[in-house]
C-alpha cells in the first residue's frame, strides 16, 4: 500500500499495448436478444475471465447527477431479487475467485476470475443482477459513504488527480468527458435512489451489453450457457442510440494554473482535443497512436532525448494517446523541469520541440522500433488472456467491432512517416488546446 | 421470494484442478541453479533473477545507494551509453527491469526466440558491465531527488516511513529504499561500484525460467549470462527487532483524507502456526469484500474505500500490518471498529463456516495465480527463496486444508495482540 510513483510516472502508459491475438482463438456472435459474446481461448491453465460490459458509463449520464454510473457498479453488489446483499462476491470468494468492477466514460464492467468449472455459477450470477436489482434506501446511504471516501482517496488527497481534473473540465465546452467519472462531489453527496434506479432501468438489459468469457472453455460450451442464462432476458425495446452532447468547434486556447501546498514537483501538461477510433476508419487514430509512441513513449522518444539527454532540462518529458473513447479524445504531452527551470520555460521548450519535430519529420530507424515493439507486443499479449478480454470488451464498447480490433495491429504497421506528420499538424493546434501548470502555492506562474 | 443460489453453489466446491506446473530443477555446467518450466505455445521466455540482499545492504551512512545503482543498471552498459542501449533494447522489442527491493534486487526481463541471443547479450552487459557514466549518474540522480520530494508530501508515502521508522529502529527497514535528500546528494561514483559489488553475486542468486526454451539450451544461456559474476557479495543484514507499543501517533498533515498503517508482531514462514495464522489474517483482512475489517469498516459504516491487514513476511523480520484511510473526521470511528474487531477476533476466534469459506477461498485462488509465463517465473524465484521445495506447489492447499478450527482460534489468542497494535497516522484527524 506504499506509493511509490510520483505523479507523472503514473503517466507513463505505453501506447504499445495495441495488440490481438490469433484470429482463430476469438469467436464472436450475437444472442437473438442482441447481446454481442466473445469468446477467447487460452487452455493453458484451468481458468476463466468472465466479464459483461455495458454500453453505458458517466459520459451517458444525465446533467447533475454526476457519479451516478460508478455508485450504481457500486450498489450492483448489494442484493438482487434471488441474492442477498453480498452474496455474489461472497459465492465467487466461497470458489475461490475474485471478483470487482470499473466504470469509465464510455462503458461499465463487471468480472470475475475464477476456475473454468465455475463458468455457470457466474453466469447465474451475473445476468441475475442484470435485471433483478433490489436495493433500499440504507444500502444507498451506506455506499454513498464509501464513494466519497474513494473520491477522497483518488483525487481530493491528490494534487495531480485535482489539477488533472480541472484540466479536463476545460478542454471539453460541451461533451461530458469534462466531468469525473467519480462525479463532482457537490452531485455525489446528493445523488439518491431515483437517480441511482433510472440509471439502471435506462442503460442495463442485454441488448446494450456484452459478454467476455477468456481462458479455459469451448466456444460451443459457452454459447449454449449464454442462451440459457443471458438469451433469456427481454432486450430494452426503449434502448436510444447514444447520441451525447457534442463538442463545438473550439477556437480558444486555454489556460489553467492549479495551485496546491502539497504539490512538491512542479509540471507543464497539455492536452489537445483528439480525433478518437471509429469502426472501419482507425487510421488517424493509428497515426496518432505511433507519434505518442516516438514523441514521448520512452528514453528513446524525441521529447526525452531532446529535453531530458540533449539539453538536459526536464526530469520526465513524455506524451500519450488512447484512442479508445467514443467521442472525440485528447493527446497529452508533459514536461517535469528539472531544478531551476521554470514552468514558463517548460513550456517553452515543448512547444520548440513540437515544431522541431514537425520540422525535421519522422526519424525512420525510430518508426521501424516502435513498430517492432508493437509486432512483438502481440506475442507477449498472448501471455495474459485477461488483459485481451479488456481489449475486446472496451473496443465493442465503444462501437468498434471484433474485425476492427483484428485489423489494428495490421493498420499500425502500415501507417507512414507522412501520415504521422499529417496527423501531427492536424492535432496540434492551441485553439483547441489546454495548457496546465501544476505548482506549489508560492510558486511563481507570471 | 429469495431463493438463494447456495444450494446451486455447494455441489460445486469441489476442489478445481491444479495447474500442470511442471518444474525442471537443474544445475548448469557452470554450477547455477535453476527452476525451469518449458511453455512453448507462445514465441517468447521470462526469466527473473532475484538477488537477495537488495536495499537492505546499503552501508548506514549511504541510504538509497542500492536504489541508485539499480535504477543505473540500464542506464548505459559496455560500449553503449544510455541512449544506444535503450535503442539496441527496444529494436530487439526486448523488456528489462531492475527493482531494488528490500531484501532483494531482482531483475525481470522478456524476450523474444527469434532474438534471444541478442536479448541476452545486452542484458549480460547490464549485470556485468555497469558504466555509472557521470551524466547518467547526474540524470538518476534528479529523477530520485525528485520522487523523495514528492514522497514527503504524499500521504500515503508518508504514512508508510512514519511506520517503518517508529516500528523497525535502527534496521535498514526503518527508512526509504531511496534515501534521504542528503544521502542521496552524497552518494558518489565509488559508491555505486561498491554497492554493485555488494549487490550482485552468485552467492546469492536465485533463477526461474519461463516460456519457449529447452533445459539443454537455458544452461549455456545462463552460464554465459551469469558466469562472469563475482562468487560473493556482502553480508546479509541481521534480524529487525520490531517494536509496537500499541499508541496511535499522528503526524500532522494538512490533506482531506487521513492515512493510517497499523501493525502488530507476526509469524514466520516456517513456523507449525504459520498456516492457521494465514487463515486468520484472511478473515480479519484478506480475501476481498468478504474480510471482517471490510465488513465493518466499509460495507456496515461507510468509513472507508478500502481498509486491510495481511501477513507482511520480510527476511529480517515479520509483522502483521495493515492500511485504512477515512475523511479527518471519520478516521477515529475507523480505528475505534479496527482495534475492536482485533480484539474480538483475540478473544472469540473465527466460526467454523468463516473457516470453511477462507479455506475454499485460498485454495481455489491458488491454482489461479499460475496464469501466464511472467507470473509463474516469479512464483519460481519466490518458492526459491522462501526455501520451499518444489513439491510446495502440490501439498500447499493440504497445508490450508489442514488446520482445524481449535488451532486457528489457539493461534488467534496467542498471536493477536490488540494491547500492541500501533496506529500511524497522517492527516489532520479529529479525535485522536
Amino acid at each position: 500500500m506504499r506509493a511509490v510513483l510520483t505523479a507523472w510516472l503514473a503517466f507513463m502508459v505505453s501506447a504499445t499495448s495495441a495488440f490481438a491475438t490469433p484470429k482463430d482463438d476469438v469467436t464472436h456472435f450475437t444472442l437473438e436478444n442482441g447481446m454481442d459474446v466473445v469468446v477467447i481461448e487460452d487452455h493453458r491453465a484451468p481458468a476463466v475471465t468472465h466479464m459483461v460490459w455495458y454500453r453505458a458509463g458517466s459520459a451517458d449520464e444525465f446533467p447533475g447527477t454526476s457519479g451516478v454510473a460508478h455508485f450504481l457498479e457500486h450498489l450492483l453488489f448489494k442484493g438482487t431479487e434471488n441474492m442477498e446483499p453480498g452474496e455474489l462476491s461472497a459465492t465467487v470468494a466461497r470458489n475461490g475467485g475474485t471478483d470487482n468492477a470499473f466504470t469509465s466514460y464510455d462503458y461499465t464492467a463487471y468480472f470475475q476470475r475464477v476456475a473454468a468449472d465455475r463458468l455457470e455459477l457466474m453466469m447465474r450470477m451475473e445476468s441475475d443482477r442484470m435485471v433483478n436489482l433490489r436495493l433500499d434506501e440504507e444500502d444507498i446511504l451506506t455506499e454513498r459513504e464509501v464513494i466519497i471516501e474513494e473520491r477522497n482517496q483518488r483525487t481530493e488527497n491528490n494534487p495531480a488527480a485535482l489539477f488533472r481534473e480541472q484540466k479536463n473540465a476545460a478542454q471539453y465546452l460541451n461533451h461530458r468527458y469534462g466531468v469525473p467519472v467519480i462525479g463532482w462531489r457537490h452531485e455525489m453527496v446528493s445523488l439518491d435512489l431515483d437517480a441511482a434506479l433510472e440509471y439502471y432501468e435506462r442503460f442495463y438489459a442485454p441488448n446494450n451489453a456484452i459478454l467476455v468469457v477468456a481462458g479455459d472453455v469451448e466456444p460451443d460450451d459457452v454459447r449454449t450457457l449464454a442462451e440459457e442464462y443471458y438469451g433469456i432476458l427481454p432486450p430494452n425495446p426503449a434502448l436510444e442510440n447514444r447520441a451525447r452532447p457534442q463538442e463545438p468547434p473550439q477556437t480558444a486556447e486555454r489556460r489553467v494554473i492549479f495551485r496546491d501546498a502539497r504539490v512538491a514537483q512542479p509540471y507543464v501538461s497539455r492536452s489537445y482535443l483528439a480525433p478518437e477510433r471509429d469502426s472501419g476508419a482507425q487510421r488517424e487514430a493509428a497515426a496518432l497512436t505511433l507519434l505518442a509512441e516516438l514523441l514521448g513513449g520512452g528514453t528513446t522518444s524525441y521529447l526525452a532525448e531532446q529535453l531530458q539527454f540533449e539539453r538536459e532540462k526536464a526530469v520526465y518529458a513524455g506524451s500519450w494517446y488512447s484512442g479508445d473513447r467514443l467521442d472525440d479524445t485528447s493527446f497529452t504531452v508533459v514536461v517535469v523541469p528539472k531544478d531551476g527551470v521554470t514552468l514558463e520555460e517548460a513550456e517553452a521548450l515543448m512547444d520548440e520541440t513540437l515544431a522541431d519535430y514537425i520540422e525535421r519529420g519522422v526519424d525512420s530507424e525510430a518508426l521501424e522500433r516502435v513498430k517492432m515493439q508493437l509486432r512483438a507486443s502481440q506475442i507477449y499479449a498472448r501471455d495474459d488472456v485477461g488483459e485481451l478480454a479488456r481489449l475486446y470488451g472496451g473496443a465493442l464498447a465503444i462501437g468498434l467491432t471484433v474485425e476492427d480490433v483484428q485489423a489494428w495491429p495490421d493498420i499500425l504497421q502500415s501507417v507512414t512517416e507522412e501520415e504521422i506528420i499529417a496527423a501531427a499538424r492536424s492535432v496540434f493546434n492551441k485553439d483547441r488546446a489546454v495548457t496546465g501548470y501544476l505548482m506549489s502555492e508560492e510558486g511563481d506562474a507570471s | 421470494m429469495r431463493a438463494s443460489l447456495l444450494a446451486f453453489a455447494a455441489w460445486l466446491l469441489a476442489m478445481p484442478a491444479l495447474a500442470a506446473v511442471e518444474i525442471d530443477e537443474f544445475t548448469t555446467e557452470g554450477g547455477l541453479t535453476v527452476w525451469h518450466v518449458e511453455e512453448r505455445s507462445i514465441p517468447f521466455v521470462t526469466l527473473e533473477l532475484r538477488f537477495r540482499g537488495g536495499a537492505s545492504l546499503d552501508p548506514e551512512s549511504k541510504r538509497g545507494v542500492t536504489n541508485m545503482m539499480t535504477g543505473l543498471l540500464e542506464d548505459g552498459a559496455g560500449d553503449l551509453d544510455a541512449q544506444a542501449f535503450a535503442r539496441a533494447r527496444d529494436s530487439l522489442a526486448a523488456s528489462f527491469s531492475y527493482e531494488a527491493r528490500d531484501d532483494a534486487l531482482s531483475v525481470s526481463a522478456r524476450f523474444l526466440t527469434e532474438n534471444r541471443d541478442e536479448a541476452v547479450d545486452l542484458l549480460r552487459k547490464t549485470l556485468t558491465e555497469p558504466r555509472f557514466d557521470e551524466d547518467a549518474i547526474t540524470r538518476i540522480r534528479a529523477q530520485i531527488v525528485s520522487s523523495i520530494r514528492s514522497d514527503l508530501k504524499d500521504p500515503s508515502a508518508m504514512a508508510g516511513n512514519a511506520f517503518d521508522k517508529r516500528v523497525f529502529g535502527d534496521h535498514p527497514y526503518s527508512s526509504d529504499k531511496s534515501g534521504t535528500l542528503e544521502s542521496v546528494a552524497a552518494i558518489t561514483r565509488d559508491d555505486l561500484m561498491a554497492a554493485f559489488e555488494d549487490a550482485i553475486a552468485r552467492d546469492r542468486l536465485y533463477i526461474g525460467v519461463v516460456g519457449d526454451i529447452s533445459r539443454e539450451e537455458l544452461g549455456p544461456m545462463l552460464d554465459e549470462l551469469l558466469g562472469g559474476l563475482p562468487e560473493t557479495g556482502a553480508p546479509l543484514p541481521p534480524e529487525a527487532d520490531p517494536q509496537f507499543d500499541g499508541e496511535v501517533r499522528v503526524t500532522p498533515f494538512e490533506t482531506p483524507q487521513a492515512v493510517a498503517m497499523f501493525g502488530q508482531p507476526g509469524i514466520p514462514f516456517d513456523d507449525p502456526d504459520y498456516f492457521a495464522a494465514y487463515l486468520l489474517s484472511t478473515i480479519l483482512g484478506g480475501n476481498g469484500f468478504e474480510s471482517r475489517l471490510m465488513e465493518e469498516v466499509r460495507e456496515k459504516r461507510g468509513l472507508t474505500y478500502g481498509v486491510y491487514a495481511y501477513l507482511a513476511g520480510r527476511d529480517s523480520a515479520d509483522i502483521i500490518m495493515g492500511s485504512v484511510q477515512s475523511a479527518n473526521n471519520r478516521i477515529a470511528e475507523a480505528i475505534e471498529v479496527i482495534r475492536s474487531e482485533w480484539a474480538r477476533l483475540h478473544e472469540e476466534g473465527v466460526t467454523a463456516e468463516e473457516l470453511d469459506d477462507a479455506k475454499t477461498y485460498l485454495t481455489g485462488a491458488y491454482p489461479l495465480r499460475f496464469d501466464g509465463n511472467g507470473p509463474i517465473a516469479n512464483i519460481l524465484v519466490g518458492m526459491q527463496i522462501q526455501g520451499m521445495g518444489r513439491d510446495y506447489i502440490d501439498t500447499r492447499n493440504d497445508r490450508v486444508e489442514a488446520v482445524t478450527l481449535d488451532q486457528v482460534n489457539r493461534v488467534a489468542r496467542e498471536l493477536l495482540k490488540p494491547e500492541r497494535l500501533s496506529f500511524t497516522v497522517v492527516g489532520q484527524p479529529e479525535g485522536l
